[in-house]
């Protein structure tokens, strides 16, 4: 039995936004991976839950004409890893689906819970954020749109205001057309884990080796999952040898605010950061070559 | 859509670009728990419990009112309606107030995969889903696998290939692989070891679990008598 | 010789059972009015209990009981699963109390709880405010045998014991040898995470004696140690022990039967269930001793071992539990399998304010191997040897003699073991391969060797009881009193009887569940005696039985019994085997006919003087990634000596298991604490890194058959040994591929890639 005082769902979507402003202590709940466990560990109790599991409106993913993605908040990570055009398209994002928890997780935690929790080890972080993903926030009042570089305030604090949810993860189609990827997740486990460090890396390449509109998000490096503009800016239309590819991994450690727990330590995650970025790159440019350079 | 396991489904309907479109939603989905339930053919109503059955949960101001709430949802193929607390997890529900035991509890928190169920297909730690989320479900366990006392080929290739020890991870196990086995897909190793990643085993180092689950999912098939899948299966090809 | 069952790949006689769900585990049997109890820990490591003020949870409504230190008995016990012995000087340190008015690690139990749910349970102990003195946490043994240290319990230095032994003149060996070898090695806190945790529902029935239905190995231990704890007569308590969630030692320790028992007795014998949570589970039940060790070793030229002294330090925690036996055993364990004339083992078992480490798996030997199987690679690279022919020319031979024993080694495989790994491994060919290697992965071969004894034999008591009912039909039903733990021992148990009486497998009815009201004395699943121990027992309930049945032809048929024989259900004649009768002929004849009706049974115990010691091998091959320091476990094999296999397919069961422990046990399992506070940091199985199937490689398992004479059937131990050597390989193999030797467990990529650096393997 959980601490739960007080069970609501929500019917539909402008029904949700009223209900949210009405109850600002409601809890929401959508796979619930994070929150029931809070719930089951005491961190949370005497809780007013309010389930969006059943907005329509947020499930499921779309692709304008033009190729413009918008996740539906409600979208499993399964969902994600198992949707054909995103493995076709935006691998990268699958990849990164596939690494978060086990199969059973994956079914039902949801993207949008991933993001709204701000666990810097959020497995769909540092792609979304590659991606320039864009968050749609609703509430009673409005619609806002936030890059998802500017949702993140701090460890486990989002730029989510009372009242509001998240309807709507948006990746325009020149985020990733023409893109290729790919994303380490260092952890101790090959599944059933939390990264130590995430890293997902975006690249064009042209003439098989020359390295343009690189990005590059790390996941637990610094307090928030975060990208690495200098590194990002030093690769731009350079010619991917080891050696610049080691100076790109060097110059990401710079973006980096790690930090010493008992999981891993400041140094560690750093080296981690310097070795894995290349190795990322690498893949992600063989990723390229592959497909004929697209 | 929602036996079709919503995405692969949704990618073969015309006029969809090829991304996991919103799933179709049956109308109880998409009602309140409060309204009225969709009726359920055959509902038979042995689950239900009465108000003054709730647990007591005093000083707070909970009443048998604000923490019931009526589902309807299918065990095994067997239609149910009963009233469960909004404070319940799907585990406790099935083990507790139905019998189903043969759901165990490991860890509490969606670690080790030991109370694994299917929803509507899809394997599930039932620790951490609210039974008031079964509402409209269909919910297979681990002894709904088995017909008139014949063992389905996933329990049949645990049991010959030597997959069982103690035996506390083993409906979990089971239900993952026959969520494999009815998927009618191939799987590669590969692939197979990290769809059962999310069990824990600590007796058999996986090596005869995941040799009776590439047998299972390999020789594909399978009968049960409480589901569409195999209907579905041969039409699949 | 040739058996029709035994030797066979029979499939498990629980089965289909398990698969379908019915298998009935503790928390299965549901009892009306069902109370739950929970237990309030203590936040401190270290801590008097000043004063506890329960009232305010007492008032809450549903709450039916708050037991305390004061409520409770204040009689001291000892948890651990050992047979009881008459001698006082033999028994276990009696040092715990079911609920203590001093904490002495993180999650000491200091008060519970009995509520009508676990909801109002868990807030009347938010209610209970309790006042602590905090004392000086120790968490390492160095602190703790300070002189000035506070003391955990009464004890000298916080020092439980320093029992050891010694052998041959030490002195002279060392100044014999053409070097010396030192080392310094380090395991760590490991759990068992046995997929069920502990649970116990205990009740008074209506004669007023307890019962109590547990997750345990040990049902008649549980039933004296909740007696004692409780101060009543033994008989007062029934133990059942239903299907067990596995258990690899952890459920050898009596952790939540007594406090049940007193939780049912405060709330007038209502059912009350204590079941504890995975995070309590991880703090509060048992670990693996984390041991550090000093080795000296004297070696010729040649690589032959003139003497060897061990020094252990090993760290039982906040209470003794099984304590000192652990180093003890490990070190006993340990001399069965090199030949040496001089040894001398100085171990210290000291209290910290950690978790209660205990039985699991291996019992101390996980921890000796892996230091001296380290020791030995490190000796061969010394001298610049095969680590395999180091390992050979110092193995005992069949027929050495315990010097401190005197138990006589009656069968020894451990050479065909390494042999037959080293084929499988392909060893010669991949050494020469790796030899150079460089670049950033790199890969080496690494192979370590146990010896491993069959139960306790002379250190306890070594008793095992069996019991045999022939049905009307010719089945029989097998009642013993040791226990299926997922091991494997019903249908081995099972295999045993129904090759003695000439059965298929499932015309042995074996009854799976103990209960100490109705099965036969026994103490249990621990020390891998029981195929060995308990298997002596049955056989010779087999044995009694059929002798009673052909004596039972005998009147019927004046057939003399010497001349019969049983197989296929049928009685034959020995000489020829023509058929007689049918069994069930027979059996039906012993319930029914007029005159002579007699039905046949067997109860038997076997008081087991002797001890088999099984021999074994890990061969690892890995590949390390220098720059991250991930070690990958490409090919691992096991091989034992483990006599006859009763069950092949059971018995690899058992070497996958083992390995793949062993395997978490080298690189990545470790139950982490602060050294300031005592705190467990990774409790729950997200944080403990247990391996998923996708850690676990391809493991190989092979057995090298060699009949023990003394086994039934010729079996040796198998249980705990696949856990012992995979560490130690794998390290060695580590050190192959890096040129880097880690003393430390577990080699994790952090620690490895910092090793690696320091060693100026990588940048």
């Amino acid at each position: 039995m959980f601490n739960i005082s007080k069970y609501d769902e929500a019917g539909s979507l402008d029904g949700a936004l009223e209900f949210l402003s009405e109850h600002p202590a409601a809890k929401v709940i959508a796979g619930g991976t994070d929150v029931v466990i809070k719930m089951q560990g005491g961190k949370l109790r005497e809780v007013e839950l309010f389930s969006i599991r059943g907005l329509a409106e947020l499930k499921g993913s779309k692709c304008s004409p033009d190729g413009a993605v918008l996740l539906g908040p409600l979208v499993t990570f399964s969902q994600i890893a198992g949707d054909p055009f995103l493995q076709d398209n935006i691998p990268v994002l699958t990849q990164a689906a596939l690494s978060m928890g086990g199969p059973q997780i994956r079914n039902i935690a949801t993207i949008g819970g991933n993001i709204c929790n701000g666990a810097v080890s959020a497995d769909s972080a540092p792609t979304l954020l590659a991606l320039n993903a864009e968050l749609r926030l609703q509430s009673a009042r409005g619609e806002r749109k936030v890059p998802l570089r500017e949702f993140y305030l701090g460890p486990g604090k989002v730029d989510l205001r009372p009242g509001e949810l998240l309807t709507g993860i948006m990746v325009r189609p020149e985020e990733y057309l023409g893109y290729h990827g790919h994303y380490i997740k260092f952890a101790m486990r090959k599944a059933m884990d939390i990264a130590t460090l995430g890293v997902s890396v975006l690249c064009r390449v042209e003439e098989g080796k020359v390295l343009r509109g690189v990005r590059i998000a790390l996941g637990v490096a610094a307090p928030t999952p975060i990208r690495c503009p200098e590194a990002e800016a030093f690769a731009e239309g350079k010619t991917a040898s080891a050696e610049t590819l080691r100076e790109i991994g060097r110059l990401a450690v710079r973006s980096t605010k790690a930090r010493t727990s008992w999981r891993a330590s400041q140094e560690y995650r750093e080296h981690l950061v310097a070795e894995l970025v290349p190795r990322a790159l690498q893949e992600a440019m063989r990723a390229a070559g592959g497909e004929g350079n697209a | 859509m929602r036996e079709g396991k919503g995405i692969s489904e949704a990618m073969r309907m015309p006029g969809v670009k090829g991304l996991s479109e919103a799933e179709g939603l049956s109308e109880a989905e998409g009602m309140s728990e409060a309204e009225g339930m969709s009726e359920v053919k055959g509902i038979s109503e042995v689950g239900v419990m009465r108000m003054s059955e709730v647990k007591r949960k005093p000083g707070d101001g909970t009443t048998p009112e604000n923490v019931l709430r009526k589902i309807s949802f299918t065990v095994n193929g067997k239609a149910l309606t009963l009233y469960v607390d909004i404070r319940e997890s799907l585990l406790e529900v099935l083990r507790e107030r139905l019998g189903f035991t043969g759901v165990k509890k490991g860890c509490g928190v969606g670690e080790c995969g030991a109370c694994t169920v299917l929803v509507d297909g899809t394997p599930i730690d039932s620790c951490i889903y609210l039974a008031v989320w079964a509402d409209g479900r269909e919910i297979r366990t681990v002894e709904g696998l088995a017909v008139d006392g014949q063992l389905s080929p996933v329990q049949e290739a645990f049991v010959e290939e030597g997959a069982i020890q103690c035996g506390f991870c083993t409906p979990g196990l089971v239900l993952s692989t026959t969520a494999l086995a009815e998927s009618g897909k191939e799987y590669s190793r590969e692939e197979i070891k990290r769809e059962l990643s999310g069990h824990f085993c600590r007796c058999t180092g996986y090596q005869n679990i995941l040799k009776a689950a590439e047998r299972a999912v390999h020789e594909g098939g399978h009968r049960c008598a409480h589901c569409e899948h195999e209907r579905e299966g041969e039409k699949r090809i | 010789m040739a058996y029709d069952t035994v030797g066979q790949r029979e499939i498990r006689v629980d089965a289909v059972a398990k698969v379908t769900g019915k298998a009935k585990y503790t928390a299965d049997f549901r009892e009306r009015d069902l109370l739950v109890g929970k237990i309030l820990r203590s936040p401190y490591a270290h801590a008097w209990v000043r004063h506890i003020d329960s009232e305010r949870a007492q008032a809450l409504p549903g709450v039916e009981a708050v037991l305390t230190y004061a409520d409770v008995p204040h009689i001291k016990f000892s948890t651990a699963g050992h047979p009881y012995s008459l001698d006082p000087g033999h028994r276990d340190k009696e040092d715990r109390l079911i609920l203590t008015d001093k904490a002495r690690f993180v999650g000491d139990a200091v008060a519970a709880v009995v509520a009508a749910d676990e909801l109002i349970a868990e807030k009347a102990l938010r209610l209970i405010e309790v006042e602590y003195e905090p004392l000086e946490v120790l968490t390492s043994p160095e602190a703790a045998m300070r002189e000035d240290a506070p003391l955990i319990h009464e004890v000298k230095r916080n020092i439980l014991s320093t029992f050891g032994y010694e052998f041959g003149d030490l002195d002279k060996a060392f100044a014999d040898a053409d070097r010396i070898f030192e080392g310094e090695y380090q395991t760590s806190v490991v759990q068992h995470c046995q997929m069920e945790n502990q649970i116990a529902t205990a009740y008074v029935d209506e004669n007023g004696r307890i019962v109590i239905t547990t997750s345990t190995q040990i049902p008649h231990i549980v039933r004296r140690i909740v007696a004692q704890a409780l101060g009543i007569p033994w008989g007062k308590v029934r133990v059942l022990k239903p299907y067990i969630g596995g258990g690899f030692g952890n459920k050898q320790d009596v952790c939540v039967e007594p406090l049940a028992a007193v939780m049912t007795l405060a709330v007038g014998g209502r059912p009350v269930r204590l079941e504890l949570s995975r995070e309590e589970c991880m703090i509060d039940t048992r670990t693996r001793h984390a041991i550090q060790y000093r080795i000296k070793t004297g070696v010729k030229r040649d690589g032959k071992i003139t003497g060897i002294r061990i020094e252990a330090i090993s760290n039982t925690g906040a209470y003794a539990s099984h304590g000192h036996s652990i180093a003890s055993s490990g070190g006993g364990k340990f001399r069965y399998l090199y030949q040496v004339d001089a040894l001398k083992y100085e171990p210290v078992t000291v209290y910290t304010n950690l978790p209660v480490a205990g039985a699991m798996r291996g019992y101390g030997t996980p921890q000796i191997f892996y230091a001296f199987e380290c020791h030995m690679e490190d000796i061969a690279r010394g001298l610049g040897l095969d680590p395999i022919a180091l390992h050979k020319l110092n193995f005992v031979e069949t027929g050495f003699v315990d010097p401190i024993g005197k138990n006589k080694v009656l069968s020894c495989g451990i050479r065909e073991c390494v042999d037959k790994g080293r084929e499988m491994i392909k060893w010669d060919l991949k050494k020469k391969l790796y030899k150079n290697e460089s670049g950033d992965k790199r890969r080496g071969l690494g192979m370590a060797c146990f010896s491993y004894q069959s139960g306790t034999h002379p250190v306890n008591l070594e008793i095992a009881g069996a019991r045999i009912v022939l049905n009307q039909d010719g089945s029989v039903q097998l009642q013993v009193g040791a226990t299926e733990i997922g091991q494997g021992s019903d249908t081995v148990f099972g295999q045993m009887v129904a090759e003695v009486l000439g059965l298929p497998l499932d015309m042995v009815h074996v009854v799976s569940t103990q209960d100490t009201d109705l099965s036969p004395f026994d103490t249990g699943a621990y020390a891998s005696r029981q195929t060995y121990i308990t298997g002596m027992a049955v056989k010779k309930a087999a044995e009694e039985v059929k002798a009673k049945i052909l004596d039972f032809v005998w009147g019927m048929t004046d057939t003399p019994a010497q001349a019969l024989d049983l197989k296929g259900q049928k009685v034959i004649y020995k000489h020829s085997g023509e058929v007689l009768m049918p069994l069930a002929e027979v059996a039906l004849q012993t319930y029914y006919d007029p005159v002579f009706a007699r039905p046949i049974t067997s109860d038997t115990s076997n008081n087991a003087r002797v001890n088999a010691m099984s021999y074994g091998v890990t061969f690892a091959e890995v590949e390390v990634d220098l720059k991250t320091g991930q070690v990958g476990v490409l090919e691992i094999y096991n091989v034992h000596d483990s006599g006859r296999i009763i069950n092949p397919q059971l018995a690899e069961g058992q070497v996958h298991g083992g390995v793949s422990m062993g395997i978490g046990y080298a690189l990545s399992e470790q139950l982490l604490y602060d050294e300031k506070t005592g705190r467990v940091l990774n409790n729950n199985l997200l944080d403990y890194k247990l391996p998923t199937i996708m850690d676990t490689p391809e493991i190989g398992a092979a057995f090298v058959e060699l009949d023990d004479p003394t086994g039934p059937f010729g079996v040796k131990s198998l249980g705990e040994p696949p856990a012992i050597t995979p560490a130690p390989a794998i390290r060695n193999a580590v050190l192959d591929a890096t040129g880097v030797a880690f003393n430390r467990l577990p080699m994790n990529p952090q620690r490895v890639f910092e090793k690696l650096r320091q060693a100026g393997i990588v940048g």
